[in-house]
């Protein structure tokens, strides 16, 4: 829960208010995510992400 | 106060402790792991330094990392959205990392600190600094100045990819920054990565085969026109425009278009096995002299805005040793100073810093010289823990007092030997300045090849860096100051020079290798340049001796100075690592501490090769 806390103070903060719904709709998704799968750590070519 | 700053999970991670705003120790990860760049949470770096200043974790008043993930993770979703349906590959690789991971960096820093010993959570102050805040203050903090001028350049932080900031006593203020997809440091790896080398890796390679282009060719001219007129807009203040249509990096998973740019540059883009052709040397050429050329606007626009005598300089573009040399020379500011752990390593140091003086608002301690204590930071080892590794290892060896053994390895470094030379605390950075560093005579013609092929098994164009007194590099050298870090290249003194042949830029790149064009040859890179460290007496004493004696024998306090490793290796950190590359490869001596091991003294080794991904 304190993640979820600290993204609010996060976007409050920044003022950045159209993400919101973005990032709620990608918080649901990795639910699924992690019911679906066991590990995400996918390797990336460039660090950049 | 007492401060752990940590860099990682992207590259290079770190960890660094600092008292009282002293830097007590600070280390990389890849250095204990053995694996380069090594992005992992630094574990065994934190350790380090948490036993260095006899603390622990317990005892700290705060932990800061050296950048904000979740201001990175906007600058993802806001690119993603920009570029969208562009992207959509790199989005479902990115997100889940970062929803199931990357964003719980809270939790996942405490409990890798967990693993180290147990603590108070709720006690301990956990901070984030913002990237480019921390390479600012890695090198303003760390610097001589109570008042300057900050430069910093580098791939990307957050949104940041070049800000321009004053310093003055314990404040730094940001006057203007470069945004994400609009990157000096992302433009050199664009190139790293078309001309076949590892990108976050491969970027001083470039720089090392720029000068084997060719300034005359038409075509090295054409390609700078046509980069210019295509990939990037300069503008006066040095700040820049990519034009995305060529780029992929903001939302794929590789730096360019490919096909777009051999069009436009008319090549094929180089695979890493290829072999390197005077047209990649042209490219390269082109690049470097573009990003000069961008980094010197910057440095002009900087004395501008501030009107400051100072300038400090950090983040990776600053090791661009070339652009370095340039913006010295060129005399826009008094004096610069450049944080030798200029990449993300340094971050770690910088967040230590920022804490310090802005969220604990700690006066400044300023050094004559500067904090970084010749950036031997490191591990340094006891005699026992050396005889251990000698008994277990069956390692043939003798013990000399220091003039002895200063005397017994000049005369071997004479004799045409390569030596493997490890003395006290390791650097902090990515280059050897003398702790774990491969020595040799940089007046032997053959030094440069020996070393490259039969010691470091990498690329016969790399060059070498001469190592020198400090009182004594000027008569080798067109060089005002000091060079400590080994973070500028210089002009070597004209009389030094042989004339070169009028087809000279027309000749091979071995053809040129070849060419003895000063009575240095080793050093003497193929523009008669050369990326100079310069030693002081007192802060690197037992190296200053030794150039001293060879000086003594031969008449220049000079020789070749290269980082204790092979390809793809990390420098060498603990007596094994040493002593396994010793047996691992062509290396004649080597020198740790007081014990000298010769080659043809050992036993057959017993030590398994290891294989280091190539870089």
């Amino acid at each position: 829960m304190e993640v979820l806390k600290d993204l609010f103070q996060f976007l409050m903060e920044r003022k950045k208010f159209w993400l919101i719904p973005i990032i709620i709709v990608l918080l649901f998704l990795s639910i699924i995510l992690v019911f679906a799968e066991g590990s995400a750590i996918s390797s990336f070519i460039y660090t950049i992400f | 106060m007492k401060i752990l700053g940590i860099s990682a999970f992207y590259h290079d991670s770190s960890a660094v402790i600092i008292v009282d705003g002293k830097i007590i120790a600070a280390s990389q990860e890849e250095r204990y792991t053995r694996k380069k760049h090594d992005a992992r949470f630094p574990t065994h770096a934190i350790q380090f330094c948490l036993e260095e200043s006899g603390l622990l974790l317990n005892d700290l008043d705060a932990i800061i990392f050296y950048d904000k993930p979740f201001l990175k993770f906007e600058r993802l979703l806001e690119t993603y959205y920009a570029f969208v349906p562009r992207g959509i590959r790199s989005f479902i690789k990115a997100i889940p990392v970062w929803l199931k991971e990357k964003i719980f960096i809270k939790k996942i820093i405490f409990d890798e600190l967990s693993k180290i010993e147990k603590f108070d959570r709720k006690k301990i102050k956990l901070l984030f600094s913002e990237h480019h805040l921390s390479h600012a203050a890695s090198s303003f903090f760390a610097s001589p100045f109570s008042d300057a001028a900050i430069l910093t350049i580098d791939g990307v932080g957050e949104w940041t990819t070049t800000s321009i900031a004053e310093g003055k006593n314990n404040e730094i203020k940001i006057l203007k920054e470069i945004h994400f997809p609009h990157s000096i440091g992302l433009l050199y790896s664009a190139f790293t990565y078309f001309l076949g080398f590892k990108v976050n890796s491969g970027e001083y390679k470039l720089m090392g085969l720029a000068p084997y282009g060719n300034p005359n060719d038409v075509n090295t001219k054409k390609y700078i026109e046509d980069i210019k007129n295509n990939f990037v807009t300069i503008y006066d203040d040095g700040s820049i425009w990519l034009n995305q249509k060529y780029f992929n990096y903001a939302t794929g998973l590789t730096m360019i278009q490919k096909n777009k740019w051999e069009k436009i540059l008319n090549i094929k883009k180089r695979e890493p096995s290829e072999k390197i052709e005077q047209h990649h040397c042209n490219i390269a050429l082109a690049i470097q002299k573009i990003a000069e050329e961008i980094i010197l606007k910057l440095v002009y626009h900087t004395k501008k805005i501030t009107q400051k005598k100072n300038l400090c300089l950090a983040g990776g573009v600053a090791l661009n040793c070339v652009a370095n040399g340039k913006i010295i020379q060129e005399n826009i500011f008094d004096n610069v100073f450049i944080q030798p752990a200029s990449g993300d390593a340094g971050g770690a140091l910088g967040a230590a810093f920022v804490a310090h003086h802005f969220y604990f608002n700690q006066e400044r301690k300023i050094n004559q010289n500067d904090l970084m204590q010749g950036a031997f930071l490191g591990n340094s080892y006891h005699d026992f823990e050396i005889q251990k590794m000698i008994k277990k290892h069956k390692a043939q060896v003798s013990y000399h007092e220091e003039k002895e053994l200063l005397d017994i390895v000049t005369n071997k470094i004479i004799e045409g030997k390569v030596i493997g030379w490890f003395q006290g605390k390791m650097e902090f950075g990515p280059r050897a300045l003398g702790a774990r560093s491969i020595l040799g005579d940089p007046r032997n013609e053959t030094m440069q090849e020996q070393i490259n092929l039969k010691i470091k098994y990498r690329e016969s164009f790399r060059p070498f860096a001469p190592i020198v007194l400090e009182e004594d590099a000027n008569l080798f050298f067109d060089i005002k100051n000091k060079s400590p870090y080994m973070l500028e290249v210089y002009p070597l003194k004209k009389e030094l020079l042989n004339d070169l042949p009028k087809n000279y830029q027309n000749l091979s790149i071995k053809e040129k290798l070849k060419y003895k064009r000063s009575t240095l040859p080793a050093i003497t890179h193929v523009d008669c340049s050369a990326r100079i460290q310069t030693v002081n007496k007192k802060i690197n004493p037992i190296f200053w001796k030794l150039l001293n004696t060879f000086k003594n024998k031969t008449g220049i306090g000079m020789l070749i100075n290269t980082s204790f490793n092979v390809r793809g290796e990390p420098i060498v950190c603990s007596p094994f690592d040493a002593y396994s590359c010793f047996m691992n490869t062509e290396m004649d001596v080597l020198v740790i501490e007081n014990y000298l091991f010769l080659k043809e003294e050992q036993r057959e080794s017993n030590i398994k090769k290891k294989e280091f991904q190539l870089d």
